[in-house]
Order: structure tokens, then sequence, then C-alpha cells
């Protein structure tokens, strides 16, 4: 077929899709209701959304490009996503609109066999690069909004804490891997910063394991705080960890570490000149 | 661009304002260094507040002033490295080891303080 034909056969059949819109929505509105999808939607809801995926899907049958549909197709899984709107359903509806289409032009053109033969050389592969668009889209939305709420997590995770004045307390626990142990040094720098701390004490009790190249960066993050007028006390090493400090060769001149947190926080209020003694013993030499 | 170099009693305190070349660094290490003798400084403060970038040419310039001026009878104190400054430097294996650091110049000037005290000198 000639590509002018081509167009030609499109345009007629954009033209016919459009005018029977009304109608051919509602069909598919019913098949997606009757195949229980969109069930976190309401009827009202999935009609609304059916108008502009209608009306984008049938421009992008029109011009042939397929950026717009793509940038809507990431606007509407952004809003969608949220109401726990899941794969399958957004290809599923995605599916059913283009056969809802795909009848109605059967329905058109079944008298003449070879005429309907040109129109689904037309209108599929234009179909099936829409379906497949619509699809990557959602799915790239959802890949984002997943590594989003990583990094929330992440933050979440490893809080740099103020116990006394210029004193923090950073408690480490669970698996740390490289981009974590970055991100903790990158906050406990902003924190030393920001409360003008003189003192903090990097609690590891809750990390099991760590290997070389993260022992390495936990040196790295105690002589970025010294140049940050900090000094950094370690506590809490597992045995096994002690271990692999000792095979890397740390300098452990430059580490300063105490067996437990309370052992820390001791150590820590000592070097900032505090003296923590019990009310009643105070009391009675007074 | 010479570094303004300002006087307070019995410190000095050399603030960076912008990018220094090397021979801008050279220059400030001689003046701190005939400056701390020529006013009988006890204490300097170097302000990097201002650096995005400390290479090891610029650390050890740093590291140069301290001891020159520790053989002049004055301690420094370098304050104000960024936190970014600071990771790049220790990724690059340069730490300032034997320099004294603090976090601006409040804490700079409490830090010369107290080596005062603790060295016994008034």
């Amino acid at each position: 077929m000639k590509e002018a034909d081509e167009k030609d056969l499109l345009r007629e059949l954009v033209a016919h899709l459009r005018q029977h819109r009304t109608e051919l929505r509602e069909e598919w509105a019913r098949r997606i209701t009757d195949a229980k999808l969109l069930t976190a939607m309401s009827r009202e809801e999935i009609f609304a959304e059916a108008t502009s995926v209608y009306n984008n899907y049938v421009e992008a049958l029109e011009t042939g490009t397929l950026e717009t549909l793509h940038a809507y197709a990431r606007n509407l899984s952004e809003r969608i996503i949220p109401r726990g709107v899941e794969t399958h359903e957004v290809v599923g509806i995605v599916l059913l609109l283009r056969d809802v289409l795909a009848r109605s032009l059967f329905a058109k053109y079944q008298g003449d066999f070879k005429l309907l033969n040109r129109v689904l050389d037309a209108y599929e592969p234009a179909a099936n690069r829409i379906a497949n668009t619509v699809a990557v889209g959602f799915v790239q939305e959802r890949e984002r909004i997943i590594r989003e709420q990583q990094e929330a997590l992440r933050e979440l995770s490893t809080p740099v804490l103020q116990v006394r004045e210029r004193l923090l307390i950073l408690p480490i626990i669970g698996v740390i891997d490289s981009q974590r142990a970055r991100q903790l040094t990158e906050q406990l720098l902003r924190g030393i910063r920001a409360n003008r701390a003189r003192v903090v004490v990097i609690d590891i009790t809750g990390v099991a394991a760590m290997d070389s190249s993260v022992a390495n960066h936990l040196v790295l993050t105690v002589e970025a705080s010294r140049l940050l007028g900090a000094a950094v006390i370690v506590t809490g090493l597992s045995p096994e960890i002690a271990q692999t400090l000792v095979r890397i060769g740390v300098n452990l001149g430059k580490m300063h570490t105490v067996g437990d947190l309370q052992g820390g926080i001791e150590e820590a209020e000592r070097v900032l000149g505090y003296k923590v003694v019990p009310i009643a013993e105070s009391s009675e030499r007074a | 661009m010479a570094v303004p170099i300002l006087k307070q009693s019995r410190y000095l305190i050399a603030t960076i304002q912008s990018a220094l070349s090397d021979a801008d660094l050279l220059s400030l290490r001689d003046s701190l260094t005939e400056q701390v003798g020529r006013f009988r400084s006890r204490g300097v403060i170097v302000d990097v507040t201002a650096l995005d970038v400390l290479d090891s040419f610029a650390s050890r310039t740093l590291r140069d002033i301290a001891h020159m001026v520790r053989l002049r009878g004055a301690e420094t104190v370098i304050v104000g490295i960024q936190p970014e400054v600071a990771f790049a430097m220790v990724q690059l294996g340069i730490t300032l080891e034997d320099v004294a650091t603090a976090l601006d110049l409040e804490e700079g000037l409490a830090c010369l303080d107290k080596k005062k005290l603790n060295s016994g000198r008034h």
C-alpha cells in the first residue's frame, strides 16, 4: 500500500473514531467494569479518565508521534499509582480500548474484505505502538516512585540525633551498602555543621557485618568529621567487624573506639567537660 | 589577590574570600609567618569557608603555614571546611593530619584559647 494511501486511510479511521467517540467510550468503560479492572476507582472517575485517554489515543493514531502520549501516560500514572492501580490493569484497559476500536472498524468495513485488510494494516501497528508506550510509561513512573520511596526510607533509617549540646549520636542499624554509607556521611557532616557538634558517637551495634569498602568509608567519615572540628567515637563493634578492620589494616590510631554506646556517651561527655552524677549523691554532699 | 589578615589581640585571622592561585597561597603563607613575628601573635586562624575546593597544593600550603607559624611561636587552626570539601579531601587521601581544625571562627578562637591555657603561657 502506498504511503499516501495509508495516510489517507488513517485519517479516515481517525475521523470515524472521533465521530463515534461517545458510544465507543461507553462500550470501553463497560468492558473495563465487566473485566473488574480499576476497582480502586469509582465509575465517575473511570469515565473522566477514559475521556482523556481516548482523546490522547486517537490523537496518537492521527499524528503518529508518541511523545505527547508518553508524557500523558506518565502523568496519568502519577495520579493513579497512589490509588493502588496495578500494571496488569493499565495494560488491560489499553488493550480493551484497542479491541473496542478494532471491532468498530470491523463493523464499518466488513463489507469490503480487501479494504478491511488495508484498514487493519494501517491500524494494528499504530495501536500496538500505543499500547506499548502507555505500558512503558506506567512502568517507568512506578519505578520512579519506588526509587523515591527507597530514598525516603534510607534517610529515615539513619537519623542524626543530638543528645547534649555539641554531642551527636548516629545509631546505625541493618545492612550498610556503599550507597547508604555515602548517604550516612553526607547526613552526618551536615548534622555536625548544623548542630555545631564537637563530638559524634557512631554506634554500629546494629550492624552485623561490613565489607572492606564500607569499613574504609567509615574511616573516611571519621577523618572528614575531624576536618569539621568534630571528634568521632565509634561504639558497638562486633567481633566480625573488629576482624575486618584489622584485616584491611585500618590505622587504629585514627579511630577512637569504645565497647558499647553507654561507654561511648560517657567518654564523649568527658571530652566535652560534663560529669553526670546521681542527684542523691550530690545532695548528700551538700 | 591578597588575603585580608586581621589582628585580634594576640591572634591573627586570615579570611580567604575566593579561590586562590598557587602564588596567592604562598604569599599568604609568607605574610602570616612574617606578621606572627611582627605582632608577637600567639595564634593564627585561617578561614576557608568560602572555598569550594581544597586541592593537594592548598592543603600542603596550609600545613606549611601551621608548621612555619609554630616555629615562630604560634598555633594555627583551620576553620570553615565545608562538608562537601571535607568529603572530597578525605577521598583523595588529604587529611591535614597534624593541623588543628574547627567548625568556624568562634570554635577556632575557643580552640586557640584552650591551647593557650594548656601551654601555660600568658
